[in-house]
């Protein structure tokens, strides 16, 4: 990171191989530095997805070897996370993958109750699962968006954030936020959902399924968009298993593995819903698996709500969650409860936990080791985006410049959940 | 009429019709930008310049926008034009020039209306600036392929990375699909059996070529995008890959002409388009109302801009070996087999075979 980058004006020619060495700085093989163009694409470039900057040694058109370059948008959130009390840190896992920050919060949060043992209540969970799975949708959106942007289908791209709008006005409506939610605590969740959050939800599920075959309509049968995406990047099923590919992408390549069905958390074990699996491992693959994953996320949703139940959505250990804001005036012990919650905290640990979720990324897991003070002793993310941009160089070689953008687009990287 | 009659007359409506046109690529960008807004579910600019309805409180706006392109016009004049270290300054200066240039000069030999007179001044054939050239397809095709001439050398003298692929793009896609469309513009003058403008619009009166040779229509169209790179064929400037391609160098009113000559060309293509295949000017009572011929071929012009923006909407963008190869493979022969046919069967139409060649096939089917 912060490496010296090629000025335009040089050209490789002007260069010895050792000083190009040095300037390209990512370490990558220069195949033939005397006939090649290095171009660097990115930190800043339309279509690099935010702050990536891919190193490309092109022959004309063609790329002849290529190495991703990250670091440009670090913002230490792990470290950061060591200085806070536990559930000052959530909101540091919100500006990580910022495109779905429910997952996030999902898997910290669930970290944090196994380092402590805490049972969550049935109604929680099911609001946990809900939500989630609306963050998915979003998520999806804007890949949907931007990866048919990077193809120049820009109509594409402001209808999937007219839709993404109304899953952000339902966080808005739960959690006061549209983007950074925090909405799931250690113990449950920050409150209750108004009561016009189920409506709301009912509403978004009626209208998605005809936006989708809208979609499809103007990507899946445009035969432009098919040659564009059909045979490019192509990952092996095997390639995608020893390069650690995880999440849609993984399962583009015909790889089984959903950690929501394989190892289940939050319930979803009892939820009806289908793996979408294709095996071509190419760009299209990818598109067709994530088209799906958000239908069968509107199944889960409508049966989430179906199974909605009055309840407590937090446990009702007031050491963990502040007493509820009513008791305050006429519980002594309610009062001290909360000021001890959000002054000192809770103590977790010693120990450490791993825990592991299904973004919509892919594998997203959070290791936390608590030594039995109020702040995490160590919290490191193992983020999907960060594992599966490592496949772009086996992608990308021999393909044209213009693949390498779709691939880009297709492992749908968030810069910010690969820098950390 | 004298030599120099002729020639002030060509100043004069060369004059008109160069305003007009600017004029007319400046509301092209809006008429763009305010219709993708509303293809893409948005409302585009509204704000610059609008028309309050008072009997509303002044709240309903009307003809919202209408200023845009002039604010656009004053931003652009007014920014700083920076020149990038250790670029040719010779040809980086005179890329936009050659680009604006072939632009504006392809209206000169498109007819605008039919022959009409004010007062004593007598617009004979047809209302253009250049009329009767008897080679004014011939002029059209040479003027567009200096078009390319300015992107490849604002790509080279750039001194960018980007810009040099985006120009070496321009130049295998321009000359791969001036072939297709050099030879699907024979068929409009074989059917007419003349190279000018105007008695294409003319041989036209009956029939538009559009119903006759529709193929040869949506070839035209095909290739046409194409010459101006236009969305899908926008490689050279493709933003998601070279982030603005040729152009990424240049600032100020310099990428403003840029900017120009694609519009303007997008009108001089319309227009093309229009004259060759949905009439020209020719329409109902034009030829007892000539200044109606204005309005015909104005209406003609903005139902092909319209179509280039839905395209653009719609269509993701190709990629260089499939735009290659859909230049090479499907236009060329569908544009070399549609002319040889055209050409077979006109030649059996002089000479009295096609008549008895429809009237057995006829026979063959009814019995």
């Amino acid at each position: 990171m912060g490496l010296l980058i090629p000025q335009a004006s040089d050209s490789i020619q002007e260069l010895s191989v050792e000083e190009l060495r040095a300037k390209v700085g990512t370490g990558m093989e220069i195949v033939d530095p005397e006939e090649h163009m290095l171009l660097s694409m990115g930190p800043q470039h339309p279509s690099t997805h935010g702050v990536l900057r891919v190193l490309v040694e092109l022959d004309g058109e063609t790329v002849v070897n290529l190495a991703p370059d990250i670091g440009f948008l670090h913002t230490g959130i792990e470290k950061n996370m060591e200085n806070k009390r536990f559930v000052k840190a959530l909101v540091m896992t919100d500006r990580m993958d910022y495109l779905t920050p429910a997952t996030n919060n999902l898997v910290y949060a669930m970290a944090v109750e196994k380092l402590m043992g805490l049972e969550i209540p049935e109604r929680a969970q099911t609001i946990r699962v809900i939500v989630s799975e609306l963050s998915r949708i979003a998520s999806h959106l804007v890949w949907l968006g931007t990866s048919a942007l990077d193809l120049a289908a820009m109509s594409v791209f402001l209808y999937c954030f007219r839709e993404r709008e109304i899953i952000l006005d339902i966080f808005e409506m739960i959690a006061g936020q549209r983007m950074m939610i925090s909405y799931f605590r250690p113990g449950g969740l920050w409150r209750d959902v108004p009561e016009e959050f189920v409506p709301a939800v009912r509403k978004f599920l009626e209208i998605m399924p005809a936006k989708l075959a809208d979609y499809e309509a103007l990507l899946g049968q445009n035969p432009i968009f098919l040659a564009r995406t059909k045979d490019v990047g192509v990952i092996s099923h095997d390639d995608a298993i020893a390069w650690g590919v995880s999440g849609p992408s993984m399962r583009g390549s015909g790889v089984d593995w959903d950690n929501r069905r394989d190892q289940p958390y939050c319930g979803y074990e009892t939820y009806d819903f289908e793996v979408p699996l294709e095996k071509e491992g190419d760009v299209w693959a990818r598109y067709n698996v994530r088209m799906r994953e958000m239908r069968e996320s509107l199944r889960i949703i409508r049966q989430g709500l179906d199974r909605l139940k009055p309840g407590p959505v937090n446990i009702a250990n007031y050491k963990v969650v502040p007493p509820p804001r009513a008791d305050l005036g006429t519980s002594m012990e309610a009062v001290i409860h909360h000021f001890k919650v959000w002054t000192e905290g809770y103590h977790a640990g010693p120990g450490y936990v791993y825990q592991v979720i299904e973004s919509p990324r892919g594998e997203m897991a959070c290791y936390l080791r608590g030594d039995g003070g109020n702040k995490p002793a160590r919290v490191h993310f193992r983020t999907p985006s960060f594992v599966n941009l490592a496949s772009l160089p086996l992608m990308g070689k021999g393909a044209y410049i213009a693949d390498l953008v779709a691939m880009i687009g297709s492992i749908d990287v968030v810069l910010g959940e690969i820098d950390r | 009429m004298s030599s120099g009659e002729i020639v002030v007359r060509a100043l004069i409506t060369g004059f008109i019709i160069s305003l007009v046109v600017i004029t007319g690529f400046a509301y092209t960008t809006l008429f763009e930008r305010r219709l993708l807004g509303r293809l893409q579910a948005r409302i585009g600019p509204n704000r610059v310049g609008y028309i309050p309805i008072p009997w509303r409180g002044g709240e309903k706006r009307f003809l919202g926008g209408i200023l845009q392109p002039a604010a656009d016009a004053v931003k652009l004049f007014l920014k700083e034009d920076p020149t990038p270290a250790k670029v040719n300054r010779v040809i980086y200066n005179l890329a936009p020039m050659l680009a604006v240039i072939p632009a504006i000069l392809i209206l000169a030999v498109i007819p605008w209306a039919p022959a009409f007179r004010i007062g004593s001044a007598k617009f004979q054939p047809y209302f253009a600036i250049a009329p009767n050239v008897n080679v004014g397809v011939l002029f059209i095709l040479a003027v567009t392929s200096i078009g390319v001439y300015s992107i490849v050398l604002a790509g080279w003298a750039s001194n960018s990375k980007y810009a040099v692929l985006g120009g070496i793009r321009a130049t295998a896609q321009m000359i791969s699909y001036e072939l297709s469309l050099g030879i699907i513009v024979l068929v409009p003058i074989m059917m007419a059996n003349t190279m000018d403008m105007g008695q294409i619009v003319e041989a036209q009166r009956h029939v538009w070529y559009i119903f006759l040779q529709p193929l040869a229509a949506i070839v035209f169209f095909i290739a046409g995008m194409a010459e101006l790179q236009r969305s899908p064929f926008d490689l050279l400037e493709a933003e998601q890959e070279l982030s603005a391609g040729f152009n990424v160098e240049y600032g100020s009113m310099r990428f403003g002409m840029f900017f120009m000559a694609e519009y303007m060309k997008m009108i001089s293509v319309s227009a093309i388009f229009a004259t060759f295949f949905l009439g020209g000017f020719r329409g109902p009572f034009v030829d007892d109302l000539p200044w109606l011929g204005f309005i015909y071929i104005f209406i003609k012009i903005v139902a092909g801009l319209f179509l280039m923006i839905w395209i653009r909407a719609t269509l993701p963008r190709f990629r260089y070996d499939q735009l290659m190869s859909f230049g090479w493979k499907v236009l060329l022969p569908i544009a070399v087999l549609n002319f040889l046919i055209t050409a077979v069967l006109i030649v059996m139409a002089e000479e009295g075979t096609l008549a008895p060649l429809i009237d057995s096939v006829s026979k063959f089917f009814t019995g």
